[in-house]
């Protein structure tokens, strides 16, 4: 296990290289599975975690169903090897409180409403950890579910905020979340309106209301990149659409 | 009775108290409701303090026993939390294992514990990498009417301040006459929560009010009216505008609420 560091800020630069207001970077990956009805994957920094979304499907067991609207369910799931001391495989209490929150930070932008009696079904799959799975997982949901077609106001982009050595930093990594003074997940939606908030450490209120600009501002920059992400996956699907269509008329033009 | 029916009917009338600047118990929107805090009630236990949050009814339980440190800190003493929404409580509970709402609960009051510092853990500390005093909170709720989570913050600081370590009954007290000494307790958490129904912001919700509510948020501070723990959850997001106006309401509140804890 990883020691506590004397110092986490040293001139202004973090011990993995990064100023106090930069987030690790990130690598965004969408349908990367072929039966789910959307995925995506993302690296961020150390962590490797996987989303796939199911539905709008018939609801099992059927007690769940409701008549006006569709349901959400959420999985967030630690794989055994993803930890340095093995995790026992399975949901538990930790698990089960962060499908919680994870699930009513995206369903404020689902149109739920549009599906009665349906469920839409996420499962989340932390590959690796490194701090921060829960919002790396909201950020892979949230484009899991565009890639399923899922009707949405807009996405769900998530991020943290630390505190070490009596500052601020935005996306603590491991140790920095270990052995600092304070964590702060957020998420929000595009036009800034924020779907999860949890804290623990010790935070000023002062000190609170910069965390939460600080994480905003983070939240953007990944908004950004989950955009890019699903740009690029759909302008393949469209390059390859009109390159079919080119060839045919080739075809028929060569007849 | 269809539930969907049922709370748009609730919400309708709480929202329409609403615009008049109403709620249905007459308070003020950021009135709390009568409390009552007593302590010692289980003599077993070796913390124990029950609190009456208006109708809201719940009891907490402390039981020490050594035990063995995790193994990252093994010079400190173990809190583990858990609460129990027993069927008895309320006709929206259910028997088995706990569901996600008492887990969430559960893991909220003791980050506050946890991470405002309350209990000096180094103090329990009995043999390094050993044997160390594990702390079980227990609460159990018995009525619900509404705001579990400020009235169970409440009981179980309530009942930490008055919990004795067992030392005589584990024979683990240095000389024969030593009575068993108080748990070092050093700071009092305390959650403040609030719900949002549009743009009004409701603190000490009822169980109606509850249902109705679009997000909840609970901020936990401690004595030095710093922030230990915040929890936000419901299917609405929040403004930041709602959250700063919520942390203000919280650290003004909970300083009445320490009062009154203090007083017992």
């Amino acid at each position: 296990m990883a020691t506590k560091p004397e110092r986490f800020i040293t001139d202004g630069i973090r011990i993995d290289g990064r100023r106090p207001e930069e987030i690790r970077p990130i690598r965004i990956e969408v349908g990367v599975l072929d039966r789910a009805d959307g995925s995506c994957y993302i690296e961020h920094g150390l962590n490797k975690i996987l989303a796939a979304v199911y539905g709008p499907r018939e609801v099992h067991p059927r007690h769940m169903q409701r008549p006006t609207t569709a349901i959400v369910r959420f999985r967030y799931n630690m794989a055994s090897f993803s930890v340095e001391e093995r995790k026992r495989p399975g949901p538990d209490r930790r698990s089960t409180e962060v499908s919680k929150v994870s699930r009513e930070a995206l369903e404020p932008v689902i149109f739920r409403e549009n599906f009665p009696k349906a469920s839409i079904d996420v499962f989340v799959e932390v590959l690796q950890a490194d701090a921060g799975t829960r919002t790396v997982g909201i950020n892979a949901a949230s484009v899991a579910l565009a890639d399923a077609g899922i009707p949405m106001r807009g996405l769900v982009s998530a991020c943290a905020v630390g505190k070490v050595d009596g500052e601020l930093v935005l996306d603590p990594m491991k140790e920095e979340d270990n052995y600092g003074e304070a964590d702060m997940p957020l998420a929000m939606t595009q036009k800034g309106e924020i779907t999860l908030l949890q804290m623990d450490g010790n935070l000023t209120a002062e000190e609170l209301e910069r965390a939460i600009e600080m994480a905003q501002k983070g939240c953007r920059t990944i908004y950004e990149l989950q955009r890019d992400a699903l740009i690029e996956r759909y302008k393949k699907e469209i390059e390859k659409e009109e390159n079919n269509k080119e060839e045919e008329e080739e075809e028929e033009e060569n007849k | 009775m269809n539930n969907d029916t049922m709370s748009q009917l609730k919400k309708d009338h709480i929202y329409n108290l609403m615009l008049e600047n109403k709620r249905a118990d007459g308070r003020k929107f950021e009135e709390y409701r009568e409390i009552e805090i007593k302590t010692d009630i289980i003599d077993k236990a070796e913390g124990s303090a029950s609190v009456k949050l208006g109708n809201t009814y719940l009891t907490a339980g402390i039981k020490i026993q050594p035990g063995e440190p995790f193994p990252d800190t093994p010079d400190e003493g173990v809190i583990i939390t858990n609460i129990e929404l027993p069927p008895m409580a309320s006709p929206n509970f259910e028997a088995g294992p706990p569901r996600e709402d008492a887990i969430e609960l559960a893991r909220v009051i003791d980050r506050g514990i946890r991470e405002s510092k309350a209990i000096d853990l180094k103090q329990l500390c009995i043999t390094p990498g050993e044997k160390v005093w594990i702390i079980f909170i227990d609460i159990h709720v018995l009525n619900d009417r509404g705001n579990i989570m400020d009235a169970a913050t409440l009981a179980t600081t309530a009942a930490l301040l008055k919990t004795k370590i067992p030392t005589q009954r584990y024979q683990l007290n240095t000389d024969e006459n030593e009575n068993d000494k108080r748990l070092p307790i050093r700071n009092l958490p305390i959650a403040t929560t609030a719900i949002t129904l549009e743009n009004t912001i409701i603190l000490d919700p009822t169980d109606e009010e509850e249902e109705v509510a679009g997000a909840k948020l609970t901020i936990i501070t401690n004595t030095n009216n710093t922030i230990s723990a915040i929890q936000k959850s419901g299917r609405e997001p929040l403004t930041t505008t709602q959250i700063k106006e919520i942390t203000r309401l919280a650290r003004e509140q909970s300083q009445k609420l320490r009062e009154k804890l203090l007083e017992v």
